[in-house]
């Protein structure tokens, strides 16, 4: 149980870091560790104790194994994740051009 | 089995790609081929809105059978409301598409825009037809991701912002989302919507249940931009290119929020009062603030953007009038008046913003300005823009031989047959402020006295 809560805690420190934080590449750290803790609590979900890995051995039928199906899920997560890590230090990179700074009290173009 | 229905993904995911090759050798290939491809799936989603009445169509993904009754595999689902959403976003995104052939060129990297904009198209495809809940998810970033890059697409200071922003409140949209799906794989060891359903009506535990909802409700809401989660949307939809705008305001809000609010709470969730009044009071918000929102704006992308928060809280109230009929199980047809009044306006809107987002284009690929207050008697040089955004405004604001009418006419109906008298005046009041706002954008957009005569191209 106090592995969840630790993941749940790691969510809430990554969404601190998002509210808080000024700096933009400190935002997408932020989110990237909200990210890791929902990767954390899938692979939580899946695990078993005392399981091995999910490759099945017809010679000791009563093994238990792990739950494969959230570690796939996890995989296809981390794809994503990657991809729009990537596309948020593009934008950043491209602001930091405009802008000349990494200040998110500065860059507020946009407003009502 | 039905072989059709994975082209909704697939081909889009194709044109892509062959975008990106043949596009660089052989010119004007990008814009037709898009064009071609969006009509084709055009043509085959109004083949399933005319055949999926009564029968449902299914697709299991490498032909994986279920075992003992238990789904494996992904399936891919088609029913009616299914097809609805779909022949929304397929024949507006082969509107936008043939509306974007002249308007791009003052752009550079086309081919980089249509790809962009067709990997858009699979991803909604797939959030809207994937029948399990993993997939949603994926084809939801691959949608918004898309979406994320096309709204930067002029890379100036206010594109970088706006989709900056869309980035970090969709991240954590995402994020909220996947939680609530591994929250519900971990009570039920399931992903298919169907299965689901059958283990959460054998019973549930109430305090784990409503986590799930509310964390679902949120992430979603985010995306739809329903009203305390609204703060990307004016920004995002003002900031893209015009035909983008129109996919973003007429599609993208509909078929990654609202359609998945409503499949997941009415097919997957077991409708309860409680959650039923929340959805309910949140549409009522954001149709009322929206439209307050909207009214002092001068820029017209933002204004149009404001309005669709608020046209989407009508969707959203009347489906939840619907849902807490439901949950309470009296009064079964006010319901069904109820939500098809929702899913009408949603039908209507992507027409008529659509429209407007197109036209509004239209006046700012020829004055160069989004400001009101620097146009002024554009119907004299304009007579087609002026008359179809004469047609959509007065649609949106619900003026009788038009469509919008008819649709708000549903939802007031039925908001005074379920004895919701104050939600039947907030929406006649909402309205009028509507129609308010956009007599305003006729006048100093089409009827004022011209003060733009040497800018006009």
């Amino acid at each position: 149980m106090i592995a969840y809560i630790m993941c749940f805690i790691l969510f809430l420190v990554g969404l601190y870091g998002v509210i808080t934080r000024r700096n933009l590449v400190k935002i997408a750290v932020s989110l990237s560790i909200m990210e890791i803790s929902t990767f954390l609590f899938f692979a939580l979900i899946g695990y078993i104790d005392g399981g091995v890995a999910p490759i099945v051995d017809p010679a000791d039928p009563i093994k238990t194994y792990v739950d494969p199906l959230p570690q796939a899920l996890v995989l296809t997560a981390i794809v994503i994740g990657l991809a729009t890590t990537a596309m948020l230090m593009a934008i950043i990179i491209r602001l930091y051009r405009k802008y000349g700074t990494f200040d998110i009290r500065e860059i507020k173009n946009l407003r009502g | 089995m039905n072989p059709i229905l994975p082209l909704f993904v697939v081909t889009p995911l194709l044109g892509a790609f062959l975008i990106m090759i043949i596009g660089r050798f052989v010119k004007e290939f990008n814009k037709y081929f898009t064009s071609l491809i969006l009509l084709f799936l055009a043509c085959i989603s109004f083949y399933f809105l005319f055949n999926t009445g009564e029968n449902i169509f299914v697709y299991k993904v490498g032909g994986w059978q279920p075992i003992d009754k238990i789904p494996i595999g992904i399936y891919i689902v088609m029913d009616g409301f299914t097809a609805i959403v779909v022949c929304i976003i397929n024949l507006i995104g082969f509107l936008s598409a043939f509306y974007s052939i002249s308007y791009m060129k003052r752009y550079t990297a086309e081919n980089y825009f249509y790809a962009l904009f067709c990997i858009m198209i699979a991803g909604m495809n797939g959030v809207v037809i994937s029948g399990d809940l993993f997939n949603i998810f994926v084809f939801l970033e691959i949608s918004v991701i898309s979406a994320y890059a096309l709204v930067a697409f002029g890379v100036e200071k206010n594109e970088l912002e706006a989709s900056f922003k869309y980035q970090v409140l969709g991240g954590i949209a995402s994020f909220l989302i996947l939680f609530g799906i591994g929250f519900i794989y971990w009570k039920t060891k399931t992903l298919n919507i169907a299965d689901i359903q059958v283990a959460f009506s054998s019973g549930y535990d109430k305090t784990y249940f409503l986590f799930t909802q509310v964390l679902i409700l949120s992430g979603f809401g985010l995306k739809a931009a329903i009203i305390p989660f609204h703060a990307w949307l004016p920004d995002a939809h003002s900031s893209a290119p015009s035909p983008i705008s129109a996919m973003l305001s007429g599609v993208l809000i509909k078929a990654v929020g609202i359609y998945v609010i409503i499949r997941l709470f009415f097919n997957m969730f077991v409708v309860t009062e409680g959650m039923s009044v929340l959805i309910t009071t949140l549409g009522t918000l954001s149709m009322v603030i929206g439209v307050f929102l909207a009214i002092g704006q001068w820029d017209i992308k933002r204004l149009l953007a404001y309005h669709s928060i608020s046209q989407m809280g009508y969707v959203v109230l009347s489906v939840g009038i619907g849902m807490i009929l439901v949950a309470r199980g009296d009064k079964p047809e006010v319901a069904t008046l109820a939500i098809a009044g929702g899913l009408f306006h949603l039908v209507n809107h992507a027409a008529f913003k659509g429209l407007l987002f197109l036209n509004a284009g239209a006046i700012e690929y020829t004055i160069g300005t989004r400001n009101l207050q620097e146009m002024g008697g554009l119907s004299k040089y304009m007579p087609a823009t002026s008359a179809t955004s004469f047609v959509a405004s007065m649609s949106i604001s619900g003026i009788p031989p038009f469509n919008g009418f008819f649709s708000k006419l549903i939802i007031i109906i039925a908001c005074i047959l379920a004895k919701f008298y104050l939600l039947a005046a907030l929406a006649v009041i909402v309205s009028i402020i509507t129609l308010a706002s956009f007599l305003k954008f006729q006048r100093y957009a089409f009827y004022n006295k011209s003060n733009i005569n040497q800018n006009i191209k």
